[in-house]
């Protein structure tokens, strides 16, 4: 099986999912706005503002403005979907995130699009590999990293049927669609546990949910029976999926995000302090280098094959 | 059962006087709540507070009982320091009972020194750091604009938080989409946490400003409750959004604490305690 993201059909944009969704949303309930700081074409917003012209408020460059005018349409009865692309969304406007939106308890869905290492050559700036670490201390504001379209319009639907502030992790990146049961269902809070295994656990979010699905399929032509997690839901987290993950005695984290704050900050705070196991964090040290995104990943081990040669490490095998 | 406007029926003179006991009363319990607490901020509290009062008991339709009355006109208190005229002014207005100002930035108590919507009714959304109150008005009034809903969204900024962009990037905003169900009020005491706004990084001219950005600007004494009455309560005819630039005296009504930076988080002693009450109730 070649890599996902090598792979040259077969492969989604989960921005499709997502207005996809917002429209469909839009149409059955007036309340539903969206919000964006001039990036109606890099949300993919312009089918919703051709069908709901009132309810598209481009309010320019200026982020801060937009996640507070998001706070305020709330307050007037609105389900607003901020949306832009994640690094400005959560980086620019992180203290309107916190007041206006998370500590006020605003009805704010912030989308943050092309999410991760997604801009590639645009360098540190435009990548948004801090934004997790960034909102899930806060607490009180659901954090949701979807895997693939599927996902992408189960987290936009459950945000729209919440009454709370939400933030949902959209990338760019062609992901695949992940193989499911017909009755698969999604809940906040809840982990999806894609492969069962018993040698070691595989946890992942995003895009590198296809990744470690395919490092478990390695494992297995080798002898290793991993498991798969899909942590779609950082905030809240699926404690019992990580205690059971750990009773498995070893695992490996992978996000598109840094090392530090993610991911495997949010497991190691869980497994470190009930049932400590042998960890290994997968993910970006710290500001990029030039680069595309399918470079920076294979750049800092977030393959398939390092993610495999990372869960052998930890069974010395 | 909603509140509406109820004191139409009066002339402007006794809606005046009306106002100006409600401002002296929640100057007094500001005052005493900032001297119990041993913090806050006096300064900030007094300037605010005649368009607070002008706002809730004159200008603004709102019902204590139901404080999220879809209807209701809104207010943000965009300087959110100024707890102390906020929470007095909120609880005289029947918000939330008035004992409970007693316990002002008390452990445990609901009345932070910045307000949280969540847990004190009356208020919209919180506020604290600078520059958030006006791109959530904003929102508040695109709102009421896909609605078609007549309610009203008042702001009050500090002076010196016009420093802040936030508040540019909103005004903007506000100028393009003409949001003429939108008041603000520039409490402009002309000092900031340590100085002069002028000395600091200058405003002026705070009225250019605004009109270049696409609204109607007034100036007008913001302890002037006659003058501030028709520019609040929509009797004055404007096509634009409204800024109204309300020249105001920090630690206003307290001979000691007027026009003075230091008593923008200054805590009074006894004594100074005891002489300011006593000007307040002259």
């Amino acid at each position: 099986m070649s890599s996902p993201a090598t792979q040259k059909s077969g492969l989604f944009d989960c921005r499709d999912a997502y207005v996809k969704t917002l429209e469909a949303l839009g149409a059955a309930d007036e309340r539903i706005v969206a919000v964006v700081n001039d990036s109606v074409g890099s949300s993919k917003l312009g089918g919703f503002r051709d069908k709901f012209p009132e309810r598209l408020i481009n309010v320019g460059i200026a982020e801060q403005n937009m996640v507070g005018v998001g706070a305020g349409l709330a307050n007037g009865g609105k389900v607003a979907f901020v949306s832009g692309a994640s690094c400005f969304l959560t980086g620019r406007s992180l203290e309107q995130v916190k007041a206006d939106v998370a500590y006020s308890q605003a009805n704010v869905k912030l989308c943050g699009i092309s999410s991760g290492v997604a801009y590639g050559e645009l360098g540190p700036t435009h990548h948004s590999i801090e934004d997790v670490a960034w909102l899930r201390t806060m607490g009180d504001i659901t954090v949701l990293v979807p895997a693939d379209p599927w996902e992408t319009e189960q987290c936009i639907r459950a945000a729209a049927e919440m009454d709370g502030p939400v933030f949902i992790r959209i990338s760019r990146m062609g992901v695949p669609a992940l193989p499911r049961a017909a009755d698969a269902s999604f809940t906040i809070g809840k982990a999806e546990t894609l492969r069962d295994g018993r040698d070691g656990a595989i946890l992942a979010n995003g895009t590198m949910v296809c990744r470690a699905l395919e490092a478990a399929e390695t494992l297995a032509a080798q002898g290793i029976s991993a498991r798969v997690v899909n942590m779609c839901s950082m905030s809240p987290i699926d404690e019992t999926a990580i205690l059971a993950a750990a009773q498995t005695g070893a695992i490996v984290t992978v996000e598109e995000h840094s090392v530090r704050g993610g991911l495997g900050s949010a497991v190691a705070e869980i497994v470190s302090q009930n049932a400590p196991c042998r960890m290994k964090i997968l993910g970006f040290a710290g500001f990029q280098p030039t680069g595309s995104a399918e470079f920076l990943m294979e750049h800092s081990g977030l393959t398939a094959t390092n993610i495999a040669a990372s869960l052998r490490g930890l069974l010395g095998r | 059962m909603p509140e509406s406007r109820p004191r139409r029926g009066q002339t402007l003179a006794e809606r005046a006087a009306f106002v100006r006991e409600q401002a002296r009363w929640i100057r007094k319990r500001a005052l005493r709540m900032v001297f119990e607490a041993r913090q806050g901020h006096p300064g900030g509290d007094l300037s605010a507070t005649d368009v607070l009062a002008a706002l809730y008991f004159d200008a603004m339709r709102y019902d204590p009982v139901d404080p999220r009355w879809a209807a209701r006109d809104r207010f943000i208190l965009s300087k959110g320091h100024a707890t102390g005229a906020l929470y007095s002014t909120l609880a005289l207005a029947g918000f939330f009972p008035q004992e409970e100002l007693t316990t002002y930035m008390q452990p445990l108590s609901r009345l932070n020194g910045h307000p949280n919507r969540n847990k004190i009714p009356g208020v919209e959304t919180n506020t604290g750091p600078l520059g958030h109150g006006m791109p959530v008005a904003v929102g508040i009034a695109i709102a009421a604009q896909i609605d078609k809903a007549d309610y009203r969204t008042f702001i009050i900024t500090g002076d010196g938080e016009l420093q802040e962009g936030s508040n540019w990037e909103a005004a903007m905003t506000v100028g393009h989409r003409k949001l003429s169900s939108l008041t603000l009020i520039v409490d402009r005491n002309r000092l900031q946490q340590g100085a002069g706004t002028e000395d600091t990084v200058g405003l002026d001219p705070l009225d250019d400003k605004f009109r270049a950005f696409g609204w109607d600007v007034v100036e007008v004494d913001g302890h002037d409750i006659e003058a501030l009455l028709p520019l609040l309560d929509g009797s004055t005819p404007h096509d634009r959004p409204l800024c109204i630039i309300a020249n105001t005296v920090k630690g206003k009504g307290i001979s000691f604490m007027e026009n003075k930076a230091n008593w923008h988080h200054g805590v009074p002693n006894a004594e100074q305690y005891e002489q300011a009450m006593k000007e307040l109730d002259a």
